[in-house]
């Protein structure tokens, strides 16, 4: 057939542990990282934004379609058992993934973003009331910011944020000021999409916990990267996006502690979120299908499985190791190159494989347009999280971000192409 | 270097990029306005003297991509002395232009080096980038148009 699949993957790097994690070998299970633009192989360095998909997972959601279609939980057929049971394989596959949660706690949502909004308008109505306090932080993503600006606003609670140093760091000495009794949320992210900075939230959880609040991780950036255990983290809630690891879009996961979700109000209405239904009456179905109205996203959550089990089998200690070498070494190349800026912790250990930077003369997206001449796909903008670009002080930036699928060359590329970039804008 | 990047960044806009025209400061501005593309973080800030029904001077001070400063600078350059039925004819003439809608010649406009932005309109993102100040300018003549209904209102 000539096809490759992601048992190459698995052949060199559990066979060879020597060799161990091997992007160039991990690649070759990318179709779409054979594709020229422009004339030149892809470099795709926007995997923040959402990575791409293993060929496994691209057939698993065609063969779905292909051989199994149809409705979950409904129908007595071969084909409705069959995808039920598929779907309710990632289920579980989502909850062993994120350290060993119960499928009743995995929610599937359509991504981060719906799952923050579905805590905030159930949860967050229910719970937070004038004079309380939301606590957030100024490096969050717009999805997991407006949701609270507009509870706080509904609401009359207050909005504070946890502040960030000069590094991109949060300013944890702050948390005992900020996160105060009233506090009955805080919303952080698990890693900033922007500065690449990964928040210490254990250590967030636990002192949000002394004070009686309840804490929402907002996993977009997190879950992809790097090991995760809502147990062990105490995470009452965690949010991710499936397209940001490999699976479909359209699907994402909002994990909420079993307690707090049992007594939080359905989010939709409609099919199968109920129990029964009567003409003046409707109660609702047990956990997790009371907060599942509608049909769900079948195909998304099969590819979304094939998606974890590929990352399980590379491993995410392994992710994180490869990308915390990759961005060090990237953070080096690019501090060579005088004429950028670069935001965010410079310790690897600190910070996840998205590096954020601005040309001291060349606007981001005139950097994007040059490097899409070159094959380089990287993100120009405020990436969704405009009041951190402000208090940065920029109105945008460009932003190179790594995944499993990238290597030393990749970065080398965008160097010499930015290099070149000044050249033809005549800076150098 | 491709082909594709050369005739979006033509050596005319590119020379409007590195020496934007028009930013000065008007002594006697009839009308200031401030523009904004949010998501890319482009600034403008335009004010134009306008006598007998011309733009007698305009200045302009954009702080963005090399497309939307280029813009700005050719849009200084090519309003100054015409009536504001004039700009607006124009400005018409740059929309369609930066759109791709066909209809650019029958419009019967000169657009001089702006002709030289009908490569943007194969990127649909930095359209706005290119309008950013034709959107500044319409505005600015519709609140100085509008100014002046009022006052005549007001002495009649």
């Amino acid at each position: 057939m000539g096809r490759i699949t992601m048992n190459n993957v698995v052949d060199s790097t559990a066979v060879d542990t020597i060799v161990g994690f091997d992007p160039t070998i991990i690649k070759k299970d990318f179709p779409i990282l054979e594709r020229m633009v422009h004339n030149r192989r892809l470099v795709y360095l926007d995997s923040a934004a959402t990575t791409q998909k293993p060929l496994s997972v691209i057939e698993a959601v065609n063969d779905y379609y292909r051989y199994t279609n149809a409705n979950v939980h409904r129908g007595l057929h071969t084909l409705a058992d069959e995808a039920t049971a598929a779907f309710e394989k990632t289920r579980k596959l989502a909850a062993n993934f994120l350290g060993g949660a119960k499928s009743a706690e995995i929610i599937y949502t359509r991504s981060a973003t719906e799952s923050i909004n579905l805590v905030a308008s159930t949860w967050g109505r229910a719970n937070i009331m004038k004079g309380d306090r939301i606590v957030t932080t100024q490096m969050e993503h717009h999805a997991n910011l407006v949701p609270w600006i507009v509870l706080a606003k509904n609401t009359r609670a207050e909005l504070e944020y946890l502040k960030i140093d000069k590094d991109g760091k949060l300013n944890l000495d702050e948390m005992d000021k900020v996160i105060t009794a009233n506090t009955k949320l805080v919303a952080v992210t698990h890693m900033s999409n922007v500065l690449g900075t990964i928040n210490p939230v254990g250590e967030i959880i636990d002192f949000a916990h002394k004070r009686g609040a309840v804490v929402l991780v907002d996993g977009a950036q997190g879950a992809p990267h790097m090991p995760v255990d809502v147990k062990a983290l105490d995470a009452d809630f965690y949010a991710l996006s499936a397209h940001k690891m490999l699976g479909p879009t359209g699907i994402g996961i909002l994990y909420g502690k079993e307690k707090l979700l049992e007594q939080m109000e359905p989010y939709n209405y409609g099919g199968e979120m109920i129990n029964e239904v009567r003409y003046d009456y409707a109660d609702w179905a047990e956990l997790p299908y009371k907060f599942e109205a509608g049909t769900p996203n079948i195909a998304g959550a099969v590819g979304f499985g094939v998606a974890i089990d590929y990352l399980n089998k590379l491993s995410m200690e392994a992710i994180r190791n490869h990308e915390m070498e990759l961005t060090a070494y990237a953070l080096e190349k690019l501090a060579r190159l005088d004429f950028l800026k670069i935001f965010g912790p410079f310790d690897p250990e600190q910070r996840g494989g998205a590096i954020s930077f601005v040309d001291k003369d060349i606007h981001p997206h005139d950097i994007a347009q040059f490097l899409d001449s070159q094959g380089i796909a990287i993100r120009a903008g405020h990436h969704c999280a405009m009041p951190l670009t402000r208090l940065l002080g920029i109105p945008a930036t460009a932003r190179a971000s790594f995944y499993i699928y990238n290597t030393h060359d990749d970065i080398d590329n965008l160097a010499g192409s930015l290099k070149e970039m000044r050249r033809y804008f005549k800076y150098d | 270097m491709t082909d594709p990047l050369n005739s979006l960044y033509r050596d005319i806009i590119m020379d409007h990029y590195r020496y934007p025209r028009g930013h000065k400061h008007l002594e006697h501005a009839s009308v200031t306005s401030e523009g904004k593309n949010p998501t890319c973080g482009d600034e403008i800030e335009l004010a134009l003297e306008i006598e007998e029904g011309k733009v007698a001077d305009i200045s302009v001070g954009c702080k963005g991509c090399a497309i939307s400063v280029a813009s700005a600078s050719m849009l200084s350059e090519l309003v100054v002395g015409k009536t504001l039925d004039e700009v607006k004819k124009i400005a018409k003439a740059v929309k369609a232009l930066l759109k791709g809608e066909e209809d650019v010649e029958h419009l019967n406009v000169a657009l001089g080096d702006l002709e030289a932005l009908q490569g943007v309109k194969d990127y649909p993102v930095r359209v706005k980038c290119a309008l950013l100040s034709w959107t500044t300018l319409i505005e600015s003549v519709a609140s100085w148009e509008q100014e002046e209904s009022r006052k005549i209102g007001t002495t009649e």
